[in-house]
């Protein structure tokens, strides 16, 4: 056996205690939804993991209700400093569960383990630990003194980092003092269920955050009812536009994370070695299922065969099959769906004429799986330039000048995030400057951090999520002579609400 | 674009034949200030995912051997004499004398006046030119420093050669490679390659050592990585072992990397030798990971991969036994040399 062919090296799923069956959480509680009953799988093995329960309307309007008392009674009277407590908890109870929710996220998910123990669930943790620490200091957050939070916060996310972006919603919403009723993708519910846990360990009191799970149609009954006050969605620009189309002309806010189609330019004078990794890194992370993920690739014409040779020796090494192998790098596609979408837009690109390489890996015989590809001699009229696939399929397109490589760039509906590389520091200041995406990465490709802003340009969305802005979608402004935040904390505050 | 040569071209010609027109001062700095930039992040972020392979079972029983089997067992200490060597000697020859299976070591590496005594404590075990047995290895070269003329540097290569050594460990001069002096480098490592050339027309194994803890930059390590293979290195080693920082992960990477390029470009194989601060098992696998996944697992062989370590054979040693019997030992388990 050759050395690459390295022995399995599969993480153990015996740290799991999973139910074969999960209900809603709320009001503090696990309990039955009054709709049918559906299954997660596992998408790399298509086995059941467990059945969770559909919230109905009516599911969803106890719950929200939950949200409403805990947050008169409770969360809104609460200090900051002792709502920071909750969320400092939170994140060490995080930290101290890491390999569990590891475990699970692949197992729902798809994504490798690697990715999930050192940067999903990381990540998880630094969001808490980040907005805990603005729990007490809201007055600095850029919306005047004594801002006030804004009620009932009505949360929909999506598949592809279910875990990351359950906390990128509730941590910045809890800590400037709201309550939240959040709505974990159909396919990927587990990790929220397990963070349910999380909250009755942390004793965080009933009904702050409650968790509604099932199809679309839960979602639509949550982003309708009347009782909320703000709603936060990540997930596709088709389903966001809806959303703002049913929130229009509410006294609800919105903000709204959507798709997009990155360009990752690439200039003759990038540091070559580390370019190829950074491409690698932008589209093929978490099987490209990233909003932000450089899914364009622009290359100076000049090093259009190095870096496209360099590229297919780089993807050649790459691993794909079981997530819970610690050295795979490729996981399984989230869903049946996806795969579908994946194929389907691939073939469309090659029906258009660009060229189709596609990583020589071994696909098994269970599961949904789509080998790292690249479409060389893509032109911007492609639909493989235009679409997003949300997939480990990459459109590489060329550009002859810094001009030429912005309009390139800039000529897409989404506008969500860039990358440069080049070694040239003014140029890159020049770019970031002319790029009509929300992050712009310099040498570098999909890094996060919870003091950093997320959110995009045009179609990608509006709103920010992370930092200082992330936490002003979730206050608004006081009059100067408001009343200072409140002061004391309740005692047994999770009876108090439950009561 | 790959250039083809006629093996065993002399290195002089074949720099000119790569970088065209005549080999200038100008022509040598053009080429490498032309080489793409390394970026340290992302170099060091490579490394660190790559060092999160899990190598496990049996995987990890052919890295521990491939491990010991492609040491360079060193000492290089002023007080080394030739009972410390004949003692580095007979390690080198059995490591492990609990378990016979235990391969030995590709060379041991020793000071030039110590060649004849580490040659002669080999015996039968002496590779002698040959690719079976254990090569000799001689820092020469004015080693570690490197600061003396160029006729002593060739004197002490040639001795060390006419001892009976194999394989030439030599220092390129960093202060004129940092003056920018790029010629003077060149020049020195093709003489010091003539100089390893013996009387019947074989020539010992050059390594050149590039010092990159005295290089500092990466941008460094790479111009100096790709000078050393023109001007006809074998080998490119990191370090001397005397300087701090020595071996490391990103450092290696990049000169990897440097090998892979040179070999797209030419065919050519080079060998690499990461040297100084590698001590426990679990880093050495790390440094395997690194060549498989970067050159391919081609190069794991003693002919293209050495480690330069004293101390890393005995933690290897004992990562064996635990495999072999389940449970660890202990230092007193493992012979101190």
């Amino acid at each position: 056996m050759a050395f690459l062919e390295y022995a399995a090296a599969p993480e153990s799923t015996s740290i799991l205690n999973l139910k074969s069956q999960y209900g809603l959480f709320i009001d503090g509680e696990f309990v039955d939804g009054h709709g049918d009953v559906f299954e997660t799988i596992s998408p790399a093995t298509e086995e059941v993991i467990a059945r969770i329960a559909q919230a109905t309307p009516g599911d969803v309007d106890v719950a929200v209700a939950a949200a409403r008392r805990a947050y008169d009674r409770v969360w809104s009277r609460m200090s900051g400093s002792d709502r920071g407590k909750y969320l400092f908890r939170i994140a060490r109870l995080v930290q101290e569960r890491a390999r569990e929710l590891a475990v699970a996220e692949s197992l729902d998910n798809g994504k490798p383990i690697r990715e999930t123990r050192d940067v999903d669930v990381p990540l998880v943790a630094a969001w808490f630990f980040y907005y805990a620490g603005w729990a007490d200091k809201l007055e600095h957050a850029g919306v005047g003194p004594n801002p006030r939070s804004l009620g009932v916060a009505a949360q929909v996310i999506p598949w592809n980092f279910p875990l990351l972006m359950l906390a990128w919603k509730i941590a910045p919403a809890l800590a400037a003092g709201n309550t939240v009723v959040i709505k974990p993708a159909e396919t990927t519910s587990l990790t929220a269920m397990l963070f349910a846990e999380i909250l009755q360990q942390a004793d965080l009191p009933a009904g702050v955050v409650n968790i509604v799970t099932g199809p679309g149609a839960t979602g639509q009954a949550l982003v309708t009812h009347d009782d909320v006050n703000k709603v936060a969605f990540t997930g596709s620009t088709g389903v966001g536009r809806m959303i703002a189309r049913q929130v229009a002309g509410t006294h609800k806010r919105l903000t709204l994370e959507l798709g997009g189609k990155a360009a990752n330019i690439v200039f003759d004078d990038a540091p070559m070695d580390q370019a190829i990794e950074g491409i690698v890194n932008g589209i093929f992370f978490n099987q490209g299922h990233v909003c932000c993920a450089g899914s364009r690739l622009l290359v100076q014409e000049n090093v259009h065969d190095e870096v496209v040779d360099r590229l297919k020796a780089r993807l050649s090494t790459l691993r794909m099959g079981n997530p819970l192998d610690k050295n795979t790098d490729i996981g399984a596609i989230n869903s049946a769906a996806q795969l579908e979408r994946i194929r389907t837009l691939s073939d469309t690109g090659e029906g258009e004429g660009a060229e189709r390489w596609t990583a020589d890996c071994r696909i098994p015989d269970k599961g949904f799986w789509f080998a790292p590809t690249i479409f060389t001699k893509v032109s911007a009229a492609h639909a493989i330039a235009r679409e997003e696939i949300f997939g480990p399929v990459l459109s590489v397109l060329t550009f002859r000048t810094p001009a030429e490589a912005i309009t390139k760039a800039n000529n897409t509906p989404y506008g969500l995030s860039a990358g440069i590389w080049t070694e040239k520091g003014s140029r890159m200041l020049a770019l970031v400057d002319q790029l009509k995406a929300g992050v712009v990465w310099a040498n570098t490709f999909n890094r996060f951090d919870p003091a950093s802003p997320f959110g995009g340009y045009k179609e990608s969305g509006y709103g920010r999520e992370g930092g200082r802005h992330g936490l002003t979608a979730y206050l608004e402004a006081s009059g100067w002579d408001a009343p200072a935040e409140a002061t004391s904390t309740p005692k047994k505050t999770r009876k108090a609400a439950a009561k | 674009m790959t250039i083809t040569h006629p093996v065993g071209l002399d290195p002089t010609q074949r720099a000119v034949r790569l970088l065209g027109g005549d080999l200038t001062e100008t022509a040598l700095r053009l080429h490498l200030d032309g080489l793409s930039g390394v970026d340290a992040v992302g170099l060091e972020q490579r490394a660190a995912d790559l060092s999160t392979r899990s190598i496990k079972t049996t995987s990890k029983a052919w890295a521990l051997d491939t491990i010991i089997r492609t040491c360079d067992l060193t000492t290089l200490e002023g007080a080394d004499t030739p009972g410390k060597v004949r003692s580095l000697v007979a390690k080198a020859i059995t490591p492990d004398a609990s378990d016979p299976t235990t391969p030995s070591v590709a060379a041991v590496c020793v000071y030039g006046d110590m060649v004849h005594d580490a040659v002669t404590a080999l015996g039968r075990h002496h590779a002698a030119g040959g690719s079976e047995g254990i090569q000799v290895a001689a820092v020469a070269t004015a080693f570690p420093s490197g600061r003396a003329s160029l006729a002593i540097k060739l004197a002490d290569t040639r001795e060390a050669v006419a001892a009976g050594a194999d394989e030439i460990d030599m220092v390129i001069d960093r202060g004129a490679f940092l003056s920018g002096r790029y010629g003077v480098v060149f020049d020195q490592i093709v003489a010091v390659r003539e100089a390893c050339t013996r009387a019947n027309g074989s020539a010992a194994h050059l390594k050149v050592i590039l010092e990159t803890g005295e290089l500092q930059t990466y941008d460094n390590v790479k111009r100096a990585s790709w000078l050393a293979i023109l001007a006809g290195a074998d080998f490119i080693k990191t370090s001397t072992g005397k300087v701090s920082p020595a071996a490391t992960l990103p450092v290696t990477l990049l000169m990897l990397e440097v090998i892979r390029d040179w070999h797209r470009l030419t065919g050519e194989k080079i060998g690499m030798k990461p040297a100084g601060g590698i001590r426990s098992s679990k880093d050495a696998v790390r440094y395997l990971v690194t060549v498989a996944e970067t050159v391919g697992e081609e190069w794991l062989t003693p002919q293209l991969w050495r480690f330069g370590a004293s101390s890393l054979v005995n933690d290897v040693l004992l990562q064996r036994q635990k495999m072999r019997t389940g449970h660890y030992s202990g230092p007193d388990y493992v012979t101190v040399d």
